[in-house]
């Protein structure tokens, strides 16, 4: 639902960036099944609208962390796609200079300040961008995303009790997904909402629909303005769906079929197009654009990686200390 | 100058790189009451309870927390109360502090320093004496130092604050209350740097933090059989100077490595492998190690006294390296 707060016309971006963030996903996908991008990808196709309706409440200068399936957090930062891309295809342009990969992109420059291969990781390093925001008061926060199988993580709980208790200007985004790797999160906890352990930290938490970019963007404004005011962390739980496997070339054959279609039907960029259409704040010949503007740009950033240079052999123990 | 305990003189480093540079923010559980131990006993006065953090009991996210704040331009100092407890932050200081600077390209830095006391002292038993510093030696990225006494302790804690890479300072309990001349003011041990603690012509020992005062008793009583033993402080493990330890034994044409942590895979192996790349046809014997036995540190006074090295084991290496 679009609520009262919501301008229609600043509504168009967000579809913009869902598509970007679509696009490079299939985009990246294509180059890997041609083994133009090797190793280890873990794609967040059918999510966009939690990064998109959190990142698009953010300054440049609040702190975004991720963790392994976090391209599209990244893009809805502001990252630029071409670095990113050839990042993920191990390119010296790369925002890392090839030596972070998919699963550890910084992005400095948009606040995107780091994702991480290990799992729930990051949630300890919001706080601490959090605890430095506090202390420099110029109303920044930190934002971390993380999914339904961090929430079984010791880092997790620590994090959630520090939080609350020193009242850090925290967002903990929890993409609740259904499946921690291949096992549905019902194998893994007996508390299948995580915004119930935000309740046991006395933390102010929201569940809401993941794949309806307004409502994320509705419970987001309200936890972005609860931490930007200095009332402490805000928990917002997205419940969506990964339409991919957890990485790419796993045939998850541990979900059913019917699951995958019902997930299917609720795309968030199907729902919130058909929303924006509604409303008639878009045509269909905008909306063709739109998805041809995002092809567009994902095909010149891959032109861009897969131009550029491999890292220089020396490179390999550069960096190593500051 | 002033004379100061190990532990006042860590105290002073800290108190000095607070008042220098505001952005030096100190974590730890029970920290902001002094510490198990009284080394930040009045910090918290002096700076304030936003700066000297006491927190709970979650070694892992304090440690990333930490990471977290110096990628928000803060320079952290962790103190993680036992070495024994590094254990539960080992992800976030390896896969995190460690890597980070790396693996952005060199976006970021991690200007973190993490005070943490190891070591055999007042029969702890198991999981409050061990000495983990070659694990930490060999992770790339991470700094690692060690002090043996009060001069270097503060000297090498104030080049780690202002380091702007992840740095391990390790402190070794039984030196808290041992007394040293200590520089006052601006006094900053560069990291890397090993020391010459004694000079001399026979043999090199490299001893680190307690050791040294064992392996100096040591050289003592042999040269007052003849001996001339020469002995270096190493300071820093990682990046470790290796130039000073090498032309000692150019010289001296023999080598014995003294640590309190087990032998097996200790830095003691690293140290000799350097070595005999560089010296090997200037050694006369072998390189020796003396350090604890491969087993856990045991509990009882009667059996943690067999699992220290001391003057005797290291007299002992001596005489058999020199064949006399």
């Amino acid at each position: 639902m679009v609520t009262k707060r919501e301008n229609p016309t600043e509504l168009v971006p967000l579809l913009r960036t869902m598509w970007l963030i679509r696009a490079f996903e299939e985009k990246v996908s294509a180059l890997y099944a041609m083994r133009e991008i090797r190793g280890l990808l873990h794609l967040g196709i059918g999510q966009e609208a939690v990064a998109v309706g959190t990142c698009s409440l953010l300054r440049t200068d609040d702190y975004v962390f991720g963790g392994h399936r976090s391209h599209g957090h990244a893009i809805a930062k502001g990252a630029d796609i071409n670095r990113l891309m050839a990042e993920i295809a191990g390119r010296a342009t790369g925002y890392c200079a090839g030596k972070g990969g998919s699963m550890h992109i910084v992005a400095l420059d948009a606040g995107f300040v780091t994702a991480t291969g290990v799992v729930g990781g990051t949630i300890p390093l919001a706080l601490g961008a959090a605890f430095a925001a506090k202390e420099k008061s110029k109303g920044q926060v930190a934002v971390v995303f993380f999914g339904d199988g961090a929430g079984q993580a010791g880092a997790f709980h620590e994090s959630l009790n520090i939080a609350s208790l020193w009242r850090l200007p925290v967002i903990f985004v929890c993409e609740n997904n259904g499946y921690a790797e291949f096992t549905p999160l019902s194998s893994h906890t007996l508390i299948e909402r995580l915004a119930r352990h935000a309740q046991t930290y006395k933390i102010p938490s929201n569940t809401v629909d993941g794949n309806d970019l307004l409502e994320v963007r509705e419970a987001m404004t309200k936890a972005v303005q609860h931490a930007r005011t200095g009332k402490g962390p805000a928990f917002v739980e997205c419940l969506t769906h990964r339409l991919r496997g957890h990485y790419e070339g796993d045939p998850a054959k541990y979900r059913e079929l019917s699951e995958l279609a019902e997930w299917k039907e609720k795309d968030p960029i199907a729902r919130f197009t058909r929303e924006l259409k509604h409303r008639k704040v878009v045509a269909d010949k905008d909306i063709a654009a739109i998805e041809s503007e995002a092809r567009k740009l994902t095909e010149q950033a891959a032109q861009f990686a897969l131009a550029s240079p491999w890292p220089a052999p020396g490179e390999v123990a550069s960096q190593v200390t500051a | 100058m002033p004379e100061q305990t190990y532990l006042e003189a860590i105290r002073g480093g800290l108190h000095e790189e607070m008042s220098h540079d505001p952005s030096v923010y100190l974590f730890g559980e029970d920290v902001a009451l002094g510490g198990p131990f009284g080394v930040t006993a009045g910090l918290a006065e002096a700076f304030g309870k936003n700066r000297v953090v006491n927190t709970p009991i979650s070694e892992g996210t304090v440690m990333g927390l930490a990471i977290g704040a110096a990628t928000a331009g803060l320079r952290p100092v962790v103190e993680i109360m036992f070495i024994d407890f590094i254990t539960l932050a080992m992800d976030q200081l390896v896969n995190h502090a460690a890597k980070l600077h790396y693996m952005s390209g060199g976006q970021l830095k991690i200007p973190l320093t993490v005070r943490v006391q190891c070591g055999i002292s007042g029969t702890m038993g198991a999981h409050h004496s061990q000495s983990l510093e070659s694990w930490l030696a060999h992770v790339p990225g991470l700094k690692v130092v060690m002090a043996s006494n009060p001069a270097d302790a503060k000297g090498l804690l104030k080049a780690a604050i202002r380091d702007d890479n992840p740095v391990v300072f390790i402190e070794h309990r039984g030196l808290y209350w041992t007394r040293g001349q200590v520089p006052e003011g601006e006094y900053l041990v560069p990291i890397g740097k090993a020391v010459v603690a004694r000079e001399g012509e026979d043999l090199t020992i490299v001893a680190t933090a307690k050791m040294l005062a064992a392996t100096l008793e040591a050289a003592e009583e042999l040269s007052s059989n003849g001996i001339s033993v020469e002995v270096i402080d190493p300071r820093t493990l990682s990046p470790l100077d290796v130039e000073t330890i090498v032309s000692s034994v150019k010289k001296t044409s023999r080598l014995i490595i003294v640590h309190e942590a087990v032998e097996k895979d200790g830095i003691g192996a690293e140290i000799a492998t350097q070595v005999q790349q560089e010296a090997f046809y200037y050694l006369d014997s072998p390189i020796a190690r003396v350090a604890a036995p491969f087993a856990p540190v045991p509990a009882s006074p009667a059996l943690e006294k067999c699992f220290v090295p001391g003057k005797t084991e290291i007299i002992r290496a001596v005489r058999r390296a020199l064949n006399r």
